[in-house]
């Protein structure tokens, strides 16, 4: 009987079981950056412990950080005290730190994919919860809490429950001007934000396979909002060629050596799934988020539900949130803000496409719009390609990378309630650092499109307008 | 093994209605902005409390009644989204000892066993008759037997569950895992170099 890539990785991995019956899991890469690890590092120190594989261990700062007016001290003197704290323990414990002015600076799940240190058949490890994305590549990757980063700090280790498999294939072609964003935001809302629990979910089918790198992170970043800690690609030429070459890719002879490494880890073909679902490409549309969770989201040509059935208490609470009507249409919903980025949306192919649909027109007048690339790289990229220029000329603001308006921890904020065009993932209430912010989850090229009408939508009514472009 | 043994919780119950409520909610972004956990106790909740008292209601964390309570009692997937573990650590640090609940997101469910914060699962209907319980009498003394896989409370005893390797870790005071981790060092350090990705490839491949 097959296994899958879960399964291979998981006991490639596997020291021992403990006696409480967890799994003894050893983490090939940990990724840290300044908001969940002051208190690991406090715990090393008082309990006299070193970092044990300060080799395998990488920081970046990007939750805290302002993404214009970088220089040091921040204005924000609890930021500049958590961005210190960090720098203090990268250089107590040995651990690269790649620091604002540094060119491989950027949200941690952008950054460990560029410089190839995600590579596939890897168990990865971070205290964020979008470290399903590095997923993609085929590492089994998941988010931790700050002790569970302080036992992978002082022992490389993790003490973790098996999970289950959930092969999700999607079949078909993506009709123009539905992305990667509008695939896994469906796949949240048929299965539902806890319909993952207990679940690895592994992304399969034609539609899939065919997803540049970029797009197949977009998908795995969002799987725990779906309840699945974990997502994943098999690896295939695809990954292979995205790492070629990078940083930290392994060269030369080593390098096919590990592609044949990398093909062996993938899911065997008659491995057996715990559950399958399939999904139809070729029926998606652009999705929209109308509630305060990623499950709660309709088509573009759809109307806000109507409070009722088993949801019903969930329903009518978050309408009364967003200030929506049950039975509105969410095309032609005003927006005040429109943020493209984070670590969901914020690589150059979602700037691309983005800049596609804004050149030659202008934000809306009463519209704040900004772009925050991922990464220095993604940034740099970019600006070589002018799509900076494309994106000031249209009226957005160009800022450095981070995870900005994503969740409400730098100075970019919502205020009051104002309404978000956002290509991040998560709606949750106050999110993006406003207690009565609203925000609605789409992808970059709605988000573009949402920013020039100054309302929700149908970005499929702007791509018919430009040449066929990256897809 | 250093840490505390949980195997029974007694006190009074605070119930906290809502499906799929994230770690947002329970502990906004701005107050991780601090290289310690202290204080953090104060701020849960501290939005939804602020929403509530502006429309003339109390919320569960602010109605005096409930305030000492050791428990709280919650619905489905409580914890989602964001693997901040400053969400349990504000509620430990209240002074919750156990959550009983429906479901859990799994990254708060394995934060709260790593600080020795219990989260139990209850059926739906038994859930709802605690918390209606509670709510007639928040005086209501409960006592969560981790053991027999019971809370009583007054007169009503619900069954609940928790894996059982979750619950041994609690029972026994195994929760801090860090000492069981760093034992045998030896283990890990052998595995590491049968990995093909830290031996350049060289190395054997799966079967």
């Amino acid at each position: 009987m097959g296994k899958t890539l879960l399964q291979k990785v998981w006991d490639l991995h596997t020291v021992r079981t403990l006696p409480t019956g967890q799994t003894q899991l050893f983490i090939g890469l940990h990724l840290i950056h300044e908001v969940t690890t002051p208190q690991a590092f406090d715990g090393l120190r008082e309990r006299g412990w070193r970092v044990a594989r300060p080799d395998r261990t990488f920081a970046t700062v990007d939750h805290i950080v302002p993404t214009r007016q970088r220089q040091r001290p921040f204005l924000d003197l609890m930021a500049e005290d958590m961005i210190a704290s960090l720098e203090r323990n990268c250089r107590d414990f040995g651990i690269p730190l790649y620091d604002i002015g540094d060119d491989r600076q950027g949200i941690v799940h952008v950054i460990g994919p560029e410089l190839g240190l995600t590579q596939p058949g890897l168990t990865i490890a971070c205290g964020d919860s979008h470290t399903s994305t590095h997923g993609a590549f085929g590492a089994v990757a998941f988010g931790i809490g700050t002790s569970q980063v302080r036992d992978v700090l002082a022992s490389q280790c993790l003490a973790l429950e098996p999970l289950k498999v959930r092969r999700i294939r999607v079949t078909g072609r993506l009709p123009r001007g539905v992305y990667a964003k509008d695939v896994i935001l469906t796949i949240i809302q048929r299965l539902g934000v806890s319909g993952g629990n207990g679940y690895a979910y592994e992304y399969a089918g034609d539609t899939i396979e065919r997803m540049s790198m970029d797009e197949r992170m977009t998908i795995c970043n969002m799987s725990i909002e779906g309840g699945a800690r974990v997502g994943y690609v098999n690896p295939d030429e695809t990954t292979f060629t995205y790492i070629q070459g990078r940083p930290f890719a392994p060269q030369g002879d080593v390098f096919e050596r590990a592609t044949a490494w990398w093909r062996s880890i993938a899911s065997d073909r008659d491995a057996v799934y715990d559950d399958d679902v399939e999904i139809r490409a070729g029926e998606l549309t652009p999705v929209v988020t109308w509630g305060v969770n990623p499950g709660q989201s309709i088509g573009i040509d759809g109307t806000v539900p109507r409070a009722g059935g088993a949801d019903q208490q969930a329903t009518s609470d978050a309408l009364t949130y967003m200030g929506l009507q049950a039975g509105q249409p969410i095309a032609g919903l005003k927006i005040d803000v429109a943020f493209i980025g984070s670590c969901t949306n914020g690589r150059l192919s979602d700037l691309r496409e983005a800049a596609r649909i804004v050149r030659g027109h202008h934000v809306a007048p009463h519209v704040k719009a900004l772009v925050v690339p991922g990464s220095v790289a993604v940034q740099k990229a970019a600006e070589r390609e002018g799509l900076d220029k494309t994106f000031r000329d249209a009226g957005f603001d160009w800022r450095d990378a981070g995870c900005s308006m994503c969740l409400g921890m730098n100075p970019d904020k919502l205020e009051g309630n104002q309404v978000c065009a956002a290509s991040s993932n998560r709606n949750f209430k106050g999110r993006q650092g406003s207690p009565t912010g609203r925000t609605l989850l789409m992808s970059p090229a709605m988000v573009a499109a949402a920013a020039l009408a100054g309302q929700v939508t149908d970005v499929r009514e702007l791509v018919d307008e430009v040449p066929a472009g990256v897809r | 093994m250093g840490a505390e043994r949980i195997e029974t919780i007694e006190g009074r119950a605070l119930p906290m209605r809502g499906e799929d409520i994230d770690t947002d909610r329970i502990m906004p972004a701005r107050f991780l902005k601090s290289i310690t956990f202290e204080g953090l106790e104060a701020h849960l909740f501290e939005d939804d409390r602020l929403a509530a008292t502006r429309t003339g209601q109390v919320h569960p964390f602010d109605e005096p009644t409930y305030r000492g309570a050791s428990i709280v009692l919650v619905n489905r997937n409580f914890g989602s989204g964001s693997s901040r573990e400053h969400a349990p650590q504000g509620l430990r640090r209240l002074g919750i000892r156990a959550v009983i609940g429906e479901s859990f997101a799994e990254i708060f469910f394995g934060n709260s066993l790593m600080i020795g914060l219990a989260c139990v699962t209850a059926a739906a209907r038994d859930i709802e008759a605690l918390m209606a319980l509670v709510e007639r009498d928040p005086a209501t003394q409960l006592r969560l037997d981790l053991r027999n896989g019971v809370c009583e409370a007054g007169s009503l005893t619900v069954s609940v569950s928790t894996p059982a390797n979750v619950r041994d870790a609690l029972m026994t005071g195994a929760w801090d895992t860090t000492g069981l981790l760093m034992d045998r060092y030896d283990e890990v350090n052998a595995l590491a170099s049968r990995l093909p990705y830290l031996s350049g490839f060289s190395s054997p491949q799966p079967s």
